[in-house]
């Protein structure tokens, strides 16, 4: 080193440096700062060993600490499965009327059927389960195969008009414009429209149309119209319609009736889950 | 042409010239703070046992509050959320209380500050109390200010590394004290104190008392006046605070100066002699390491213990007290005035009468003078802040009642035509004792309502068992019949009393139904 070179005009010393006459001022960085500075290098590189961190051909090194994000999030998905295993292992082993009745089976039944409701359901039944035309409102208190837990949990698991499943809920309305003429159609849709309390809009019409009803239609739907559960006969005299309310939505149904289909969710979800569900749906309120 | 001597020379220099600069980092100069004695002396040290001792012993003070709530005075409950003090109970909603007692903190540090200066830096600031502390340690072990500088400035020998050794462990020891009371005041501190020493607290327990114990060691032994000189915000706020009627520590030179060590030398020799010895007793105990006598400065904390150092030595060569003082830059200013006769030139002659008393015509501080239009203004605003923090207290719900309305779907119409709404109602029960709440719904004709996981038939009253200090959520289902539908939204009250107590609240909520055009 060159001797120690002090700046004129700043009394600083100077680095020993001379470029054509022009000197660096040497104003070293705070002690405070530099000792900040190497012990963040000092961590850099004790993390880089304890830490998975140098890229190899293949994989990184792994550190030797072993720590891996992946077995954090493996490890925390156990921690959640172990904790809610006692409840899942209690909601395979009881019926639906038991999970009910314990409160906190309850409570964890219908969380996880909501859950799996707002990933398997909602599509069709819409995400409030409120429904649509051709697809049933689950928060009301009209059920075409029945609203006990059990029943909604024979449905879920079953299925309705499913084929692949033996046991699945079927019911068909065969499709009356071929077997009765169009003014017997308009007949019996005005009958059954004053049934739930509307006016027909031909009074004439009703009369007739109650023959109609009792030749063609009480054999399912009863012969007051307050259809039958156990043949999936809807209920005629009650406020709600799957299809549409009105003497020409009725008509459309007398002649070609729509039938819709749900999938049997047992061999998808299974038992669990289906139960689950069961107890979710029987809890939106129009449960029996 | 001008000659060149006739230029103007302007009265100009570069702020930053050569000459006036100085390093933006200073390296620190160790300070050795000799042991003062006297009345601020004294009321420093009862301010230190009473704030250390708040500090220590609040977390052990027991509060009975029945069998469903914790039995510590002051206690901040995370994991349930919920802060304890004395007979108060906070839930988080209520955390306006806090608030409005940061306010009248704030506003009494503006109060205090315009009134007697930096009290709160020289007397009770955390920072100030340990540095004291950690003081009284370093002289206990150490010796006084010279024992100390001798020790500093001498070689490694075995006596001095014990010394050192000793005065560490027991700086770490109060450190490590300071950062385990904290984590007392938010758990029940005696089985907290059990699990923390056998290793079964939680980690979070162990990092919060190491963390308290570094800053503790470092801020109160290593760096002490740094912390105020340099990381502290409050000196430049309350600074901007001080006004001139504010009383700040001040050495009163109109008495003091000329200063000299040989005073009766020159007071023969007919020069003016002040009272100040020089004697440098001021600077020795300053544990700022400062000079008051170069006036009002960032760095002064005001705690006055070189009014004591001063006062002892003005007793001991026949002087009044009071050479430094509070003293508020007004009266400073009248002293001033009177001392120079208006020509800049101190004489200490003429702040006395013919026998040598100081005169009686000099300002000293009056109680009085604390009362002023700014300080009244401060007061007043505390004290609204106070009475409104407590009529807010006094009024308070203890039983509440929150409703969500449910809007998917918004109504569900049912077979017999009747339209339902759901709603989830919650009830907070915010004593900590079980209550049977009643929940009733006023208005919406015909109306009636279920409830989930209740077992009884519609009605319009339903009896709700809420647990002590507990929010109980409940569904409910209302059903009002088709007849009594009136328009698409209709309000009703959903009312909550608690029949032992009178105390009632009341949401008013919205029954949805389909509208008239379909």
């Amino acid at each position: 080193m060159t001797e120690k070179h002090i700046d004129e005009a700043t009394g600083v010393a100077t680095t020993g440096h001379e470029w054509d006459g022009i000197r660096e001022l040497n104003n070293p960085l705070p002690r405070w700062w530099v000792w900040t500075f190497y012990a963040t290098i000092v961590w850099a590189l004790a993390y880089t060993v304890a830490y998975p961190a140098w890229p190899m051909l293949t994989s990184a090194t792994t550190g030797l600490l072993g720590y891996s994000s992946r077995a954090d999030v493996k490890a925390e998905l156990a921690a959640a499965e172990a904790g809610k295993a006692q409840y899942v292992a209690a909601v395979s082993t009881k019926s639906v009327d038991e999970i009910i009745k314990d409160d906190a089976l309850r409570q964890f039944a219908i969380a996880a059927g909501a859950a799996a409701f707002k990933v398997n359901c909602v599509q069709c039944h819409g995400s409030g389960a409120q429904g649509s035309v051709g697809y049933p409102n689950l928060n009301d208190d009209d059920w075409l195969w029945g609203g006990t837990a059990d029943q909604i949990y024979q449905t879920v698991l079953h299925g309705v008009r499913f084929a692949d499943d033996a046991d699945t809920r079927v019911s068909e309305m065969p499709a009356f414009g071929e077997i009765i003429d169009a003014t017997q159609v308009a007949q019996v849709s005005a009958y059954v429209a004053t049934l739930s309390g509307a006016a027909a809009a031909d009074p004439a019409m009703v009369e007739p149309g109650k023959t109609v009803f009792a030749d063609n239609c009480a054999a399912c739907h009863g012969d007051d119209g307050k259809g039958n559960r156990d043949l999936g006969a809807p209920n005629l005299t009650d406020a709600i319609w799957l299809r549409g309310e009105g003497e020409a939505a009725i008509a459309a149904q007398v002649k070609a009736p729509k039938h819709g289909v749900m999938p049997a969710w047992g061999g998808r979800l299974g038992d669990t889950n289906v139960k689950e569900l069961a107890v979710y749906v029987h809890s939106l309120g129009g449960g029996e | 042409m001008l000659n060149e001597a006739d230029v103007e020379r302007l009265d100009a220099e570069a702020v930053n010239s050569a000459k006036v600069r100085q390093p933006l980092y200073a390296a620190r100069k160790k300070i050795f703070p000799k042991r003062a004695s006297g009345n601020f002396r004294r009321f420093k040290w009862l301010v230190m046992a009473i704030t250390l001792g708040i500090y220590y012993l609040t977390p052990w003070l027991r509060w009975d509050r029945g069998p469903y709530a914790p039995d510590q005075a002051v206690l901040v409950d995370l994991a349930n959320r919920r802060f304890y003090f004395f007979p108060i109970e906070i839930w988080p909603q209520e955390f306006y209380f806090v608030a409005g007692l940061l306010v009248m903190a704030g506003i009494g540090l503006f109060l205090i500050t315009s009134t007697v200066g930096r009290a709160w830096c020289g007397y009770t600031c955390p920072q100030t109390v340990w540095v004291d502390l950690f003081l009284v340690v370093e002289r206990a072990v150490e010796g006084d200010r010279n024992a100390r500088m001798k020790l500093d400035a001498g070689p490694w020998t075995v006596g001095k590394i014990v010394k050192r050794v000793v005065k560490h462990a027991i700086w770490l020891a109060i450190a490590v004290a300071t950062g385990g009371a904290w984590i007392f005041y938010f758990a029940d501190a005696p089985s907290l104190l059990q699990s923390f020493v056998v290793g079964n607290a939680a980690p979070v327990a162990y990092i919060t008392v190491a963390v308290l114990t570094a800053t503790t060691y470092t801020f109160g032994g290593l760096m002490r006046e740094q912390v105020c000189i340099y990381m502290c915000p409050w000196p430049r706020i309350q600074a901007a605070m001080l006004d001139e009627h504010s009383l700040t520590v001040t050495y009163n030179d109109w008495r003091g100066e000329p200063r000299s060590r040989h005073a009766k030398k020159a007071a023969a020799a007919g020069q003016a002699v002040g009272d100040c010895v020089d004697c440098n007793a001021c600077v020795a105990v300053c544990p700022m390491g400062i000079d008051i006598r170069d006036g009002q400065q960032l760095e002064c904390i005001t705690c006055a213990l070189c009014i004591d150092a001063c006062d002892a030595v003005m007793d001991k060569v026949g002087r009044e007290r009071g050479l430094i003082s509070y003293a508020t830059l007004n009266d400073y200013n009248a002293n001033m005035a009177l001392a120079t006769g208006g020509n800049g030139r101190i004489d200490p002659v003429k702040v006395r009468d013919a026998n040598g008393k100081l005169a009686d015509g000099l300002a000293h501080f009056h109680i009085r003078k604390i009362f002023r239009p700014r300080t009244f203004v401060y007061m007043g605003a505390w004290s609204l802040a106070g009475l409104a923090l407590l009529y807010a207290l006094l009024t308070r719900d203890r039983l509440e009642v929150n409703v969500l309305h449910d809007r998917n779907p918004q109504f569900v119409t049912l077979s017999d035509g009747s339209v339902r709404n759901g709603y989830t109602v919650k009830l907070l029960n915010m004593i900590p004792e079980p209550r049977t709440i009643i929940v009733t719904m006023q208005g919406l004709r015909g109306g009636e309502m279920t409830v989930t996981g209740i077992d009884q038939p519609a009605d319009r009253s339903v009896a709700i068992q809420v647990e002590p200090d507990r929010l109980k959520t409940i569904k409910v289902f209302v059903r009002q019949p088709a007849e009594f539908i009136d328009g698409e939204a209709q309000t009703f009250k959903f009312v909550v009393e608690d029949k032992a107590s009178f105390e009632r609240d009341e949401y008013v909520a919205t029954f949805n139904a389909p509208g008239k055009s379909k």
